[in-house]
């Protein structure tokens, strides 16, 4: 059931949750999205050009993180808005464990129009990757 | 090289329609593991008021890529392409895209600054149905990281 204004304070944290993602994940993901940068498939270029190895696009992060709130919400009508910053990319290996990112979110602020403010964080092996991420989402 | 501010403002038609289509919905969302029934099953997503299925909210990102596209690819902005990484970005929505949807994205120079020798621009695409109606905007900042190479 969807969440209710009434029934979310600030604080309220939304459920963790965990995704894995592998190359072909990247692979997939490049399809779907049309972004077909090279770093995020090709291991030469992306260690050419200083990378530690391929990394997972931005937007998949962000995708991924978005989910927390999104299904959370169930309704996607509910989401007024939805910012990130790229701030340290997801490095993902060649092998099948891939990379695995982490997602909390939770309630910063209610407004009076009926909507709340959710800070989102996203980490890689302890480490976040995603800055300033925020949603805005309206409540019933 | 510090990118001009004139620049600021600066906008561009949409090149082109985009329709959105269903199978690119389904796609999209299984591309980014969602299985939520209104993306993936036509019967959910009507049950649910929706004229048919509901894009997840980052399938904006295609009409923002393209939209960014257009800026990075101006000649006269002189943008190093190879240079450009993407910092930032933001939706926001005034209703969900649904399959079906005609879009067409309008293109913005929002901003220019320099920091730390690094050009920043955001760019701004407003992402509208053919008969005008508001659908998502996006901003995009787009970084182009200095090189000390070129110093």
């Amino acid at each position: 059931m969807s969440p209710r204004l009434a029934d979310v304070e600030v604080g309220h944290e939304l459920p963790t949750q965990t995704f894995r993602v592998t190359r072909a994940d990247l692979i997939r993901y490049a399809g779907a999205s049309g972004d077909f940068n090279v770093i995020h498939w090709n291991q030469r270029i992306a260690t050419e050009v200083g990378l530690p190895d391929v990394i997972a696009h931005g937007m998949l992060t962000m995708a991924l993180a978005a989910r927390v709130v999104t299904d959370w919400l169930e309704d996607p009508a509910a989401l007024v808005e939805y910012g990130v910053r790229f701030t340290r990319p997801v490095v993902v290996p060649d092998d099948d464990a891939g990379a695995l990112l982490q997602v909390s979110a939770k309630v910063t602020a209610l407004a009076e129009d009926g909507t709340a403010q959710i800070a989102v964080t996203a980490s890689c092996e302890g480490a976040t990757v995603l800055g300033r991420a925020q949603a805005v989402v309206r409540l019933a | 090289m510090a990118l001009n501010p004139d620049f600021v403002g600066r906008t561009y038609a949409p090149a082109g329609s985009y329709l959105v289509g269903r199978e690119k919905v389904r796609e999209f969302a299984l591309a980014i593991g969602d299985d939520s029934p209104i993306f993936r099953d036509l019967e959910a997503a009507r049950a649910s008021g929706y004229a048919d299925l509901v894009a997840p909210p980052t399938f904006a990102v295609i009409l923002a890529l393209q939209s960014s596209r257009v800026v990075v690819r101006d000649p006269e902005l002189g943008l190093d392409y190879s240079r450009v990484v993407h910092g930032e970005q933001r939706f926001a929505y005034a209703r969900p895209i649904v399959a079906g949807d005609e879009l067409v994205v309008t293109t913005s120079i929002e901003s220019i600054r320099t920091a730390a020798g690094n050009d920043m621009i955001t760019t701004r695409g407003d992402i509208a149905s053919l008969d005008g109606e508001p659908v998502v905007t996006t901003w995009s900042l787009l970084v182009a990281r200095g090189a000390e190479a070129d110093a």
